[in-house]
């Protein structure tokens, strides 16, 4: 038996605290904002697990065309684990942001870009796990799905863009003038500490869930290995 | 024996040629694409209430629903008859490059998509006095759609019939990732039925022509990892 | 003509062939025999260049694998156990699409020629689909030296076939290997193998267990041959 690294127990150790530390920052320690009320803390996870959904979309596609180059399985494992957390983190998102429009907008949901996209996105993900289910030979299922997080992978901002022609009421926090009159707001210094802290804590949660699912991963493939070898 | 390898064209043109011949003499798949496209069309009419005043905004998306539907029917047949019997080995055993097999396959379900098209959009017209269908315009988005569909629509049913759950699990692959040639074609043909100005339907255009380019190219370059063994 | 060294494949974890060595010379005609799951197929596979090694070297007419692969195919004719035809179109069109594939001129000659060696002249323009088990078969046949090739595969070509349909093909295989032709054979069917192989090699446990060239077999026969040496690997 692997026994568990020190380097992983620490991190996890550091990732409950920095979670900690961020809930406090998003639900207490950040001004309420003047408009929308409390409801609006939960616009700090809700752009933290956004942001690693994303990252682990992209890292996923880039393992993908690097296992396609080297034929490595530990990238197809790379790959696995990115797809896995991120659809997690992105079902978070949706979740948050569906309790966030709820007052902002008065609905549950509604088809702008991003909403769409991060759903087309799930929608994706989940075709992927359903792609590799369907296949046996673990070197066919990794050509397979490193395939598919590419074309996912490019046809997604493709997405994005489409539906931006169909209409947005979706805020963009960031850098819009504006962004108020569709339930935006500006940040004020306290807000921003807390929003970037929220981005950090949410990098070191997935930086630890990914290593997990390495983890897990590997000894899964030690597992089949030494399955074999008592069937030999 | 005077043979030397044929170049991608001839290939290309041989599997396009082979595959028409076949499908001419049978019609199993163009027969069954038409009849589910004429159902699909059907039961829209009545789910939608096809009025005059609805039509306006909704034709666009019925044909293009319908030709999604349908066109996963063909690509999910004519990949099967390359799997079934082994011919698809075959393909792979004759000395021509693996990117003409991807053409030679994608250009015949392009060519069935568009029979199929060209057969429904005049039906569809006359059944609903739509005329405003036969524009220029509108035949150049039902090409570019369909085009990037196919592209993609090939490659993922070039994987799909290796599964175990190959009958279902085309659509499921091919949908979300085809969701913005379906959005853009929506948005072009609507914007053209209703007598939008030709600027306002040039981004989505424009982004289809892009997403044909992107996924032509890719679907051509990932072909072999998707056939090799 | 084929020369495979140290060859292992693997899926996955799963290794297939550990380090197969084997060689065979211009115009021997080969019967690779071997219980299920020992690979005969995957090896197969892999001298067609359907399926690429995981390590070691593959030559096959003089070009290796998987670098040169357009070289060994236009070289190369495979049949399997599956007909790798087109049930809609007639056995003609079916050559004559495979000849296009294989850049063949004077086509018509040759098709007319392959027709005659399998006996489906009369049938020549009628539909696949209405081919018997066995006619298919030998169209297959057909299609796979329809190039004229220096090296035939043939996997497990009796599956499905009745007794005659067997006999004929024998007949037809012969005519193959009379050429001057390399033949690689798997086959279950041991007493058929028996008397078209010129050498039987048995595949085990992904290596070559045993091999023996048919007048080696004089005093023995080949199923005492097969036993004794799948034994003496358990």
């Amino acid at each position: 038996m692997q026994s568990k690294p020190i380097a992983l127990t620490i991190l996890d150790i550091v990732s409950v605290i920095v979670l900690g530390v961020s809930t406090y920052l998003a639900l207490v320690f950040a001004p309420t904002e003047a408009v929308m009320g409390n409801v609006q803390r939960v616009f700090y996870f809700h752009v933290g697990t956004a942001w690693v959904g994303l990252v682990g979309f992209v890292l996923a596609a880039v393992s993908g065309i690097i296992y396609l180059i080297t034929k490595d399985m530990k990238w197809d494992r790379f790959e696995v684990a990115a797809v896995e957390v991120s659809t997690m983190f992105f079902f978070i998102t949706i979740v948050l942001g569906s309790i966030w429009a709820r007052p902002a907008w008065n609905t549950w949901w509604t088809w702008d870009p991003r909403l769409t996209t991060a759903a087309v996105t799930e929608l994706i993900y989940i075709a992927y796990f359903m792609l590799r289910a369907g296949i046996e030979d673990p070197e066919k299922r990794a050509r397979f799905g490193a395939v598919y997080t590419l074309l996912g992978g490019l046809s997604a901002p493709i997405t994005f863009m489409v539906i931006r022609l169909f209409r947005t009421i979706h805020p963009v926090v960031i850098g819009s003038q504006s962004a108020e009159a569709q339930g935006g707001f500006s940040m004020t210094p306290d807000m921003r500490t807390a929003f970037f802290f929220a981005l950090f804590a949410f990098t070191v949660l997935f930086v630890d869930f990914m290593w997990h699912r390495l983890r897990v991963g590997s000894l899964q493939e030690k597992v089949e290995q030494l399955k074999l070898k008592v069937s030999m | 024996m005077p043979s030397s390898r044929p170049s991608l064209f001839k290939a290309t043109l041989a599997i396009v040629q082979k595959d028409l011949a076949a499908e001419f003499r049978s019609r199993e798949l163009l027969s069954a694409m038409l009849v589910f496209s004429m159902l699909v069309i059907l039961i829209f009419n009545f789910a939608l209430e096809l009025d005059v005043k609805v039509r306006q905004s909704v034709t666009a998306g019925v044909l293009w629903t319908t030709f999604a539907f349908a066109g996963t029917l063909g690509l999910n047949r004519s990949m099967a008859v390359e799997k079934d019997r082994g011919c698809m080995d075959g393909l792979l055993l004759a000395p021509v490059d693996r990117s003409a097999i991807f053409f030679g396959k994608a250009i015949s379900n392009l060519a069935f998509m568009l029979i199929v098209e060209a057969i429904v959009i005049p039906l569809y017209a006359m059944l609903y006095n739509e005329v405003r269908i036969f524009q220029p315009e509108f035949l150049g988005v039902l090409l570019l759609g369909s085009i990037g569909y196919i592209a993609v629509g090939t490659l993922l049913s070039a994987m799909s019939v290796q599964t175990r759950t190959r009958d279902v699990l085309l659509p499921i692959l091919l949908f979300p990732v085809a969701v913005p040639v379906l959005l853009a074609s929506v948005k072009a043909s609507g914007g053209i039925i209703s007598g939008a100005d030709f600027a306002e339907i040039l981004t989505p255009l424009n982004l289809l022509i892009v997403y044909d380019v992107v996924f032509i190219a890719v679907a051509f370059m990932v072909f072999d990892f998707v056939v090799e063994e | 003509m084929i020369e495979v060294k140290k060859l292992v494949k693997r899926f996955g974890l799963k290794t297939v062939l550990r380090g197969l060595d084997f060689r065979v010379e211009p115009g021997e005609f080969v019967a690779l025999l071997g219980p299920n799951g020992a690979g005969k197929t995957t090896f197969l596979r892999i001298l067609a260049s359907l399926s690429r090694p995981s390590m070691g070297s593959v030559k096959v007419a003089g070009h290796s694998l998987p670098h040169e692969s357009a070289q060994v195919r236009a070289r190369l004719g495979v049949v399997s156990h599956m007909p790798l035809l087109y049930p809609d179109l007639t056995a003609e069109e079916n050559l004559q699409f495979y000849a296009r594939m294989y850049g063949l001129a004077n086509s018509q000659l040759r098709i007319t020629e392959v027709l005659n060696m399998v006996g489906l002249e009369p049938r020549r323009k009628d539909l696949v689909r209405t081919f018997s088990r066995g006619m298919q078969q030998r169209l297959a046949i057909g299609r796979a030296i329809l190039h004229d090739p220096e090296v035939v595969l043939f996997d497990e070509p009796y599956t499905g076939l009745d007794q005659d349909a067997s006999e004929m093909l024998d007949e037809v295989l012969r005519s193959v290997a009379a050429k001057g032709r390399t033949v690689v054979m798997t086959s279950h069917d041991l007493a058929r193998a028996e008397d078209l192989a010129t050498r039987f090699d048995i595949l085990s446990r992904g290596v070559i267990a045993a091999s023996a060239a048919q007048e080696e077999l004089k005093n023995t026969n080949l199923l005492a041959f097969y036993k004794q040496s799948l034994e003496i690997k358990n």
